[in-house]
């Protein structure tokens, strides 16, 4: 065979170096298993449409309408539409002027939208904000200073673009806390080998490690990014997925906004949201965006640059962003169908996080810190030595093999702590919580019975991993 | 290399910033030259204009700070030109009468439903039924929608895990989709297509920066390109930091493409050191509306094979054909017929949904289909992929009803056949009506359109009219277009956004306006052109 155009030793390093765990080894060999006819209980993606969860009914009726706009003019369409989704059809079919579904919009977004975006910002966090700063996405995200762990976008993406990942880890015995003093010195080690730290990200409420910062951390970081220059780019994708009191979903806009001039006039924030996550869970939508804060305008027509070569987000993700950011008011025909459904699939969600916690805690050789927010599960396994000696003769992180393990002990396919990222030494398991809650027993119940025998097998009582 | 690089962003805002026009819309880059395709050479060094003021801390992200290789990119089917018309466009909404005429005409894109173009029925009918399943169980259902969609609804549904639309799906896109657009494809070629060779994605563009991240390692890395070329291309390169290696088109014979043009180039860039990894062609053209001739299209095949290059073919107006003595003949066809199988030729075939004669641009969906590469860089391919986890969903199975629609027998083709008949068959005669049109202008020739959406005018300006342009500190092709939406709301993209032999002048302009306002715009366009040359003749 001729060698050929791409090849090896040709294609982008980049691309080469770029490693996304989340559909990465685990998944291949459960996708494998599952053509196998294993069942498989698909934890690795906070993906809640495959697991169960139902799309809210509402959104769904409006688009619905929105891509046949011609039952509008069927007299029987009241038979099986609201006439409040009928009313908000039309309402975003009017924001296209016409053009519906299928026309590009404004690469920016449809500036009615926006408009929605802006106002639903406004009433969130007290402060008012330009539409001309929000800009719709495809919902998907694109030296940057990332957690660890983190969501393997960041380092994903920093990888395909040739940047640096320059990580800070967050404290696990602190319930995932950001210590200050970690990211100074993050900061400083980059510098030392030459590295300029541009950006920073935070991930609020956080993935895979669940944990909502306080206004305190909040502030700390905003005024840490000032003090440093960095861009703070705060994902906040998991807003609506809030399972303790204690501490609500605060945006960093409004932390910012809130801690007044010379500082909310100069640091730099980018936020991002989407209607993946929350009680939509509409991933495949891709819908979400994008707020600028401070960002200079000639920077953001080089964005609007950007936008323009892909021509438009897709409209019906436009759409659904409209739709989340202004849901059904009280006096709506679908208003308490719409509560009665998004309250039952964050409650149910909340209950999962706790579930889950306890049962991981209950496992002699697993730590598992609450979930405070997002989707995920993030226990703390600590391996015994010589299982740690078995997954080094299989040629695997011993995160890896676990997990492997796991997958064909049980079907449970999970994400390794090796692919967020971890301190040396210490394994960690990404799972979502995300199973149906009336299958949630069985699956702890399977999780334990492998972790027991797998302990049994492996254990000799000498000492764990770490500590 | 890192100062080098920043000196050059500064010295391009510097260029810019001095040629853009002094009306009142905000700075925007203005492409004067084609840049896109200049190799890299530093200019003088700058005064320095770009520093932030003494008093604030110089903020994190700024012209200086950005990464270079966007300043480098342009995309002039929403530049400039663009810009102003919204512009104008306000002005009209806020105050009626004051410009020479009622309404903006956007030919500057191809996007037919924003003209008023219909969906497709039968296709928006599965969507719905896919995106709000839980009316299928209803009795009310079948009243008002056709049985066939209603049955295509459950098929696709019963291909989704969990017949949930709104998850995340296998990073290619759903398996039972790409088993139908494969199906399609085969149909379509008469020759096997595999499903795991598709990747579905979010309109064909993302594909295409997938590629060329793939391939682009440095700027020594070199993509050939047909000028004049989509700028998504010329785009693409910049951002990924390759260099664009340019092929001309041949105007004199119909844009035609000539073997040894491309030779000659791929030597020219040798020389200089480029390592050039594949091969761009866009069948049918855009903007030149061309439909390659089966002969070029085997010296085309021969030329990457022999060559070692990707081809990368861009087939979005495969449907858009208006001539009856050619036909689209898809590269992978083309290759197979030839005796090459996935052993001598990498093949990188881009469709989308945003053309043809279902014009969904909004929806973003598209696919390409990849054949001929080794398993590891597959691997690396799907895992690209993967970072963005899918494409969306609605877009996906907006692919497999393009690639599979209603046939004779299927209670909804009677109604299809027509709608789409109408569609194609208005589009041909629109493309004719503009293009004896423009060939009826003083000093304009107008190769035909003979398939996709565009219309590419050569402008034969009279030295006058180049002065002023000059003077102006525009591009004649720019300087034309300008004073054609000032005078007639008429929006076209000059064509110096597309690459064009140095020192000859194009537009493109779309053939989508409504077929009942063609008049008008044949009339406006007239009327405005004969003025022009009244003002400029020499």
């Amino acid at each position: 065979m001729s060698p050929k155009a791409l090849d090896h030793d040709s294609i982008n390093e980049n691309v080469k170096r770029a490693q996304y765990a989340v559909r990465g080894e685990l998944y291949l060999r459960a996708s494998e298993l599952q053509k196998e006819g294993k069942k498989i209980i698909f934890t690795n993606v906070g993906n809640p449409q495959a697991l169960g969860q139902r799309p809210l009914t509402f959104p769904r009726q409006v688009i619905a309408l929105c891509q046949a706009p011609f039952l509008l003019d069927d007299p029987n369409v009241g038979l099986i539409f609201p006439a409040d989704a009928i009313a908000r059809a039309k309402h975003y079919l009017s924001l296209t002027s016409g053009a519906g579904l299928g026309a590009y919009s404004d690469s920016r977004g449809i500036p009615g939208v926006r408009k929605e975006v802006a106002e639903f910002i406004q009433r969130r966090d007290g402060y008012p904000t330009d539409p001309e700063l929000i800009y719709l996405t495809d919902g998907a995200s694109k030296g940057i200073l990332v957690p660890v762990p983190q969501y393997p976008l960041y380092s994903a993406a920093i990888s395909l673009y040739g940047g640096s990942f320059v990580p800070y880890y967050l404290e696990e015995t602190a319930n995932w806390g950001l210590d200050i003093n970690n990211l100074r010195q993050s900061v400083a080690q980059a510098r030392s080998k030459g590295i300029t730290a541009r950006a920073m990200v935070i991930i609020n409420p956080g993935n895979p490690t669940g944990q909502c910062l306080s206004e305190a951390n909040l502030k700390e970081i905003i005024r840490f990014c000032h003090q440093e220059n960095l861009v703070l780019l705060g994902d906040e994708v998991y807003q609506q997925n809030i399972y303790q009191d204690e501490r609500p979903f605060l945006s960093s806009r409004k932390v910012l906004m809130d801690m007044g001039q010379p500082i909310s006039k100069e640091l730099q924030l980018i936020s991002f949201h989407t209607v993946s996550k929350g009680y939509w869970g509409e991933c495949g939508q891709r819908g979400g965006y994008f707020e600028m804060t401070n960002i200079p305008p000639e920077t953001v027509d080089e964005i609007y640059k950007v936008a323009s070569i892909s021509l438009s987000p897709n409209i019906a993700g436009q759409i659904f962003v409209g739709l989340m950011v202004s849901p059904p008011r009280p006096g709506d025909i679908s208003y308490e169908g719409f509560v009665r459904e998004s309250k039952g699939i964050l409650e149910s969600l909340r209950r999962r996080a706790q579930l889950m916690t306890d049962g991981f805690n209950s496992c002699r050789n697993v730590v598992c810190n609450f979930t405070e927010g997002a989707m995920y599960s993030f226990p703390q396994i600590r391996l015994p030595p010589k299982a740690i000696e078995a997954a080094k003769r299989a040629g695997k992180v011993p995160d890896v093999f676990y997990c492997l393990k796991l997958l064909e002990a049980t079907g449970i396919s999970t994400v390794p702590g090796s692919g967020f990222g971890q301190k040396e030494g210490v394994f960690h398991m990404r799972t979502t919580i995300l199973p149906a809650e009336e299958e949630m027993p069985e699956i702890m119940g399977s999780f334990k019975k492998f972790n027991d025998e797998f302990m049994e097998q492996y254990d000799d009582h000498r000492g764990y991993s770490r500590m | 290399m890192r100062k080098f690089v920043a000196e050059r962003a500064r010295n391009l805002i510097t260029t810019r910033l001095s040629l853009s026009s002094s009306s009142a819309a905000p700075p925007r880059r203005h492409p004067v030259l084609p840049r896109f395709f200049t190799s890299a050479q530093p200019g003088p060094p700058p005064s320095d204009s770009m520093s932030p003021s003494a008093d604030s801390p110089s903020p994190a992200v700024t012209l200086d700070t950005i990464n270079p290789k966007v300043l480098k990119c342009e995309y002039a089917v929403r530049g400039e030109i663009v810009t102003l018309a919204q512009q104008l466009q306000q002005e009209l909404l806020a105050k009626p009468g004051s410009h020479p005429f009622d309404e903006i005409l956007y030919c500057n894109i191809g996007n037919p439903q924003s003209l008023a173009q219909q969906p497709i029925t039968f296709f928006r009918e599965v969507l719905a039924l896919c995106d709000h399943p839980a009316i299928l169980d209803r009795s009310e259902t079948q009243g008002l929608f056709s049985a066939d969609a209603i049955e295509r609804a459950w098929q696709i549904l019963d291909q989704i895990p969990g017949r949930a639309t709104g998850a995340y799906s296998h990073s290619q896109g759903v398996k039972g989709l790409r088993d139908t657009i494969a199906a399609g494809i085969e149909a379509r070629d008469g020759y096997p297509a595999d499903p795991d060779d598709i990747f579905l994605t979010d309109g064909a563009s993302p594909a295409v920066h997938m590629m060329m991240q793939l391939l682009i390692r440095s700027e020594k890395d070199g993509i050939l390109c047909p000028i004049p070329q989509y700028p998504l291309y010329s785009a693409s390169i910049a951002l990924h930091g390759g260099t664009l290696v340019p092929y001309y088109l041949d105007e004199a014979a119909g844009w035609g493409l000539e073997p040894s043009e491309l030779k000659r180039q791929l030597e020219a860039a040798k020389a200089k050191g480029i390592s050039v990894r594949a091969l761009v062609v866009i069948n049918p053209g855009n903007p030149t509306g061309q439909v390659l001739s089966e002969d070029n299209q085997r010296d085309i095949v021969e030329f990457c094979k022999k060559e070692r290059l990707v081809l990368l073919a861009d087939e979005v107006y495969q449907e858009n054909v208006y001539v009856p003595d050619k036909k689209f003949h898809s590269f992978k066809k083309i290759s197979r017929s030839m005796g090459f199988g996935e052993k001598d030729i990498s093949l990188v075939s881009f469709q989308s949904v945003s053309k043809g004669y279902y014009g969904e641009c909004g929806k973003r969906g598209g696919y390409m289909e990849v054949t001929g590469f080794s398993p590891e860089i597959r691997e690396q391919i799907y895992k690209v992929a993967s970072v963005n986890l899918c494409s969306n969903i609605s877009g996906q199975i907006l692919a497999s009803l393009v690639m599979n629609p209603p046939k004779v027998g299927d209670e909804s083709y009677e109604s299809y056949s027509a709608e789409k008949d109408d569609i194609l068959s208005s589009l041909a005669r629109r493309a004719k009506t503009l293009e004896d049109a423009l060939n009826s202008l003083e000093g304009v020739t107008c190769n035909k359109a003979e398939g996709a959406m565009y219309l590419f005018p050569r402008l034969h300006f009279p030295e006058k009219a180049i002065k002023a342009a000059e003077a102006a500190k525009t591009a004649p092709d720019a300087f034309y277009a300008r004073r054609l939406l000032d005078a007639t709301g008429i929006v076209v993209v000059p064509g110096s956004g597309f690459g064009q032999v140095h020192g000859t002048w194009h537009f493109r302009c779309t053939i989508l306006p409504q077929e009942d306002k063609i008049p008008a715009v044949v009339s406006r366009l007239t009327e405005f052109h004969k003025g022009f040359m009244d003002e400029f003749r020499d």
